[in-house]
């Protein structure tokens, strides 16, 4: 919970770019751009694959499953909207399929977070246009 | 075609730095031009190339080098670029004046840095635009990243750093060190912006800003201008101050993910950079390397080759960089400590320590100087080797 009703939670613009992502999450589903050239799963979302070059791309839903590839944790407060939750940690993610999310890991405390723990995803709505993909242990 | 020995740093200008309120960004700019003629015993009119890494101050600058040129008075400039490649960029500039006066170009090169990112007491009070604190100031928090969180490039830094511990082993102690380190050379440093001696138990107590990160372990933030002159050899030894040679320099720009390969650019720039001077690893008597973060001058100095792969950590806890060790590194407190100019905090103390006018803090070994430059997340990287010698 935000702690001053005038600075809420920042919630992403839904680009052209994501909107696949987002419409997608709402619906609890992890999709990714998947390269149409060599086949290589990508996000963030980009309009050309750096591998082959390949303009064609397709969202694919993936496993929603991976690791903790790194982590963080904040404690100084770049927005108020998190000044009651410093600190937290923030998680990559390293999908199975490849890509790499940045993220938050749910029902975990920041000492228990250890790089290489296996985690899937879960789906948090924060408005009624967006619903953010996040992570917890896998179970 | 080599540069080496036929190349040389003429002059060196740095302004007050830190939380000086009395220049703007083109004033800091100005007058460390000003400051590095009066070391080469050069006039304004001598100069006939320029290069600017804008800082944060300088906005959307695309031509800040013209803005630079107009504001100094300069007249008929043979080379000119306004130039970014992050913390690289510094040690980049020296590049391109000494390729374009080797090519026959230009002979006289200011190479220029200045920033204004500190807000006076009274600017604070009376800002224009987005108010602290208002709606319109937090409107930076737009993409995904900020919905997880996620702020600015400390965070960024600390999910390269927390991998680079799990991987090798390196502690919090070991980032620590670093800290601790370079502020012992900073205690001889009269310019430095935090002098005071700190402990390792200084370090662990001071505030997190993003775990791994104590505050001891970011950089510096800090008002200021350095510039440097670059013209030939020959021309050099006629100036007022000894030169300082160009032995070597080289660039090296991975691309890819140094998140996964824990690795910068210094490999592939020092190859280069050492093939030019003539020299090994081994060879380097002191070393100014780039440190936004402490975590950063490990990596540097395992991918210099100082010490293996990862073992960044140990090397520096063991007291090689320190005062007296084997390897001074950031002789001058570096911009953890003592000045955060970019990539021009390392060249400038390269250039003071090269000449013997160090002080207090002068290395006793000193023909073979290294510098180093980094940009983005281990993104960008620029070599230089530097020497009061000739060849």
């Amino acid at each position: 919970m935000s702690t001053d009703p005038r600075f809420p939670r920042p919630i992403p613009e839904i680009d052209q770019q994501l909107a696949p992502f987002f419409a997608a999450a709402k619906e609890h589903r992890l999709v990714v751009q998947r390269c149409t050239g060599c086949g290589a799963h990508r996000f963030p979302p980009r309009e050309l694959c750096s591998g082959c070059l390949s303009t064609e791309s397709t969202w694919v839903e993936v496993s929603g499953r991976g690791e903790i590839f790194s982590y963080n944790v904040m404690h100084q407060i770049y927005h108020p909207a998190f000044a009651a939750e410093v600190p937290y940690a923030v998680v990559v993610v390293k999908l199975a399929e490849g890509p790499k999310m940045i993220s938050n890991l749910v029902d975990c405390p920041v000492s228990e977070i250890r790089i290489g723990a296996p985690v899937e995803v879960v789906f948090e709505s924060v408005s009624p246009e967006v619903t953010l993909p996040k992570f917890r242990r896998a179970r | 075609m080599s540069v080496k020995g036929q190349i040389a740093i003429a002059g060196l200008g740095q302004t007050r730095q830190g939380k000086v309120y009395d220049r703007s960004y083109m004033g800091f700019a100005v007058e460390a031009v000003q400051l590095a003629l009066a070391d080469a015993g050069l006039e304004r009119n001598d100069l006939d190339g320029l290069l600017l890494n804008p800082g944060l101050a300088w906005g959307n600058a695309a031509m800040g080098s013209f803005m630079l040129q107009q504001a100094l008075g300069l007249r008929d400039l043979k080379l000119q670029a306004t130039m970014n490649l992050g913390g690289a960029t510094a040690a980049a500039m020296i590049q391109h004046a000494a390729l374009a006066i080797a090519a026959g170009m230009c002979t006289t090169v200011a190479c220029v840095f200045s920033d204004r990112p500190l807000k006076s007491p009274v600017e604070q009070k009376s800002r224009t635009g987005a108010k602290e604190g208002s709606a319109a100031s937090y409107a930076f928090a737009r993409g995904l990243d900020a919905a997880y969180g996620q702020f600015g490039i400390n965070a960024m830094y600390a999910l390269v750093a927390r991998r680079h511990m799990h991987t090798y082993g390196t502690t919090q102690d070991h980032l620590g060190a670093v800290a601790v380190t370079q502020r012992r050379w900073a205690g001889m440093n009269p310019a430095a912006q935090f002098r005071d001696p700190l402990t390792l138990a200084d370090y662990h107590a001071s505030r997190w800003v993003v775990e791994p990160f104590h505050m001891l372990d970011c950089c510096l933030v800090s008002n200021g201008g350095v510039a440097v002159i670059v013209t030939s050899a020959e021309r050099a030894r006629t100036l007022r101050k000894p030169p300082v040679y160009i032995w070597g320099m080289g660039q090296g720009h991975p691309g890819g993910e140094p998140a996964e390969t824990l690795r910068s650019g210094a490999p592939l720039a020092s190859a280069t950079a050492f093939r030019m001077a003539g020299i090994e690893a081994s060879d380097v008597e002191l070393c100014e390397l780039y440190d936004c973060y402490t975590f950063t001058v490990l990596v540097t100095l395992e991918d210099y080759g100082f010490c293996g792969k990862g073992e960044g950590g140990p090397f520096v806890a063991a007291g090689h960089t320190a005062p007296g060790g084997s390897l001074p590194v950031n002789t001058g407190g570096g911009q953890l400590s003592s000045s955060y100019m970019w990539g021009m905090t390392p060249i400038a103390e390269g250039i003071v320590q090269a000449r013997g006018e160090a002080g207090e803090r002068q290395v006793p070994r000193r023909d073979v100087v290294l510098v180093s430059g980094n940009g983005g997340l281990l993104s960008t990287h620029t070599t230089l080797v530097l020497s009061p010698l000739p060849s």
